[in-house]
């Protein structure tokens, strides 16, 4: 029985440990700003219960959903191309790495300047989080294409068109899938970002008015839930590559 | 078989391959019998592979030219198909579509692909294995769809990279005796690359042996007493010993 369910109980083993350590934590406590989960789960269910967790939500999930699809479609297009042409690359992959290293914490009020306190930046924060991660991998995948299968496309007559669509994606797909699930939790942590730093809205400002009040419970229920929402994403995420792409995961044949 | 009135299914002419500096062949100038098989047999380095790639239209040479049944070659063609060494083979896709993807970059319909699919799947003994991946079969195995995803869009001309040497020695022993079934029942013609010089011998009606440095084609062997006997017996025909020996001698100094 433990054998057929072990997965399902060392999660359930790995969520008990970090919850117990931070109920101990909180006991002690470390520090009178650190509540207990207990404490922190009671500020969570009051939350649901009168409403505030789900317009939060509604509002943080806008620039999220939005900002992970643009980086995402045009994330995966641009990792492609740059992939498929060095000259493409040369010409963006530094964008990206710039990207991906600025301290983007810093460049938010120039985004504010440009793009006002909407939407707009808020997109941004994420899109500039998520972006980079995922046209690099895709890049990386697409060069990475197994040479034997391009030529073996070649040989039997595939047409450039066919020899990306049937050939580079589905081999690069692992890794463009990874790129993806590492992309999406950089947009996550964008999104709070944008929250925190352009206008406190959605969770973001659940997480500043409840600091600021001295409500650590709330704001801890408030961090916490945006980190269970990722995680479910990210699961959500796995299922649809696994069904997708069944045989893919297993390793290349070449031995 | 007089090769004086056997037509040329393929004809190398003058061809030069550069990479670098580095001189790959050097005006090589070779013809391939329509309906046999042709060994290209040499220690590596001497452009074999090269060669099969040029004729394949994946590497264009920097002079001379390829004829397919009279034609110049450009690039692929449907008049040929190519085996590859490491397989090539698509790890996400299941027997069948790797047999039939040859077909199905062809546009041929599904239904009718994976019919001929089917039947050369069976020709090359993996029925029940349709629905496997690449990475639940044998070595063995996978080269056997690398065969009939080849066999399958029946081109006239079968280009084989070293094949088998990337399969175990019993399999290849066995390989070697279904290959020479099929030079006899397809009415194909083989082009086949091998550094062995048993395998080259017991499978070829002509073995082109090439040296390096630079790469030509040294000499033309034709086995010619063993070719029709049963295959169980080649390996112990004299003629088969002799020129084993034979090519051996020649091909000693240029081991390192």
């Amino acid at each position: 029985m433990f054998a057929r369910h072990r997965a399902v109980i060392l999660k359930l083993c790995s969520a008990l440990l970090v919850f117990g350590a931070w109920e101990i934590a909180g006991r002690i406590p470390v520090s009178f700003a650190f509540p207990t989960f207990i404490e922190s789960l009671a500020a969570f269910w009051a939350l649901i219960v009168d409403g505030t967790m789900f317009t939060a939500y509604v509002e943080t999930l806008r620039p999220l959903v939005v900002g992970v699809l643009i980086s995402a479609f045009l994330g995966i297009g641009i990792g492609l191309w740059t992939g498929l042409s060095r000259a493409f690359d040369w010409l963006v992959s530094p964008i990206f790495v710039v990207m991906q290293t600025a301290p983007l914490a810093a460049l938010i009020p120039l985004l504010v300047m440009v793009y006002g306190i909407g939407l707009t930046s808020k997109v941004f924060v994420v899109c500039i989080m998520a972006m980079p991660v995922i046209v690099l991998n895709t890049a990386g995948a697409v060069r990475n294409t197994p040479a034997a299968l391009i030529e073996m496309g070649n040989a039997f007559l595939g047409t450039r068109r066919d020899i990306i669509l049937k050939i580079i994606l589905p081999s690069a797909s692992p890794i463009i899938f990874a790129g993806l699930r590492l992309g999406v939790s950089a947009g996550f942590i964008g999104a709070i970002l944008a929250e925190l730093k352009i206008t406190p809205t959605g969770v973001g400002d659940i997480i500043s008015y409840s600091r600021s009040i001295a409500d650590y419970p709330s704001m801890y229920a408030a961090i916490a839930s945006i980190i269970v929402l990722a995680v479910l994403f990210l699961n959500l995420l796995e299922r649809l590559e696994g069904f997708l792409f069944m045989g893919t995961r297993k390793t290349l044949v070449s031995d | 078989m007089d090769t004086t009135i056997t037509e040329n299914a393929v004809a190398v002419r003058n061809v030069y391959k550069n990479y670098g500096d580095v001189e790959a062949l050097r005006d090589l100038s070779l013809d391939f019998p329509k309906g046999q098989l042709t060994s290209l047999l040499g220690p590596s380095g001497c452009g074999k592979t090269t060669l099969l790639k040029i004729i394949a239209g994946l590497l264009p040479a920097d002079s001379g030219e390829v004829l397919v049944n009279g034609k110049p070659v450009t690039g692929p063609g449907p008049d040929r198909a190519f085996v590859f060494q490491d397989f090539a083979l698509m790890p996400w896709a299941s027997t069948i579509r790797n047999v039939a993807f040859g077909l199905e970059l062809r546009g041929v319909a599904k239904s009718e692909r994976e019919a001929v699919a089917e039947k050369y799947i069976a020709a090359v003994g993996l029925t029940g294995f349709e629905n496997s991946y690449p990475h639940e079969l044998s070595g063995g195995m996978r080269q056997r769809v690398g065969l009939a995803r080849a066999l399958s869009v029946n081109a006239e001309v079968l280009l084989m990279d070293e094949p088998f040497s990337a399969v175990d020695e019993q399999t290849r022993r066995k390989f070697q005796e279904d290959l020479l079934g099929l030079v006899q029942n397809e009415n194909k013609t083989f082009l086949f690359v091998t550094h062995s010089i048993e395998e080259a011998v017991y499978v070829s009606n002509q073995v082109a042996i090439l040296l390096p440095r630079p790469s030509r084609v040294s000499e033309i062997i034709r086995p010619r007493g063993f070719r029709n006997k049963d295959v169980d017996s080649i390996r112990r025909d004299p003629e088969y010993l002799d020129l084993v020996d034979k090519i051996w001698a020649s091909l000693k100094s240029y081991v390192e």
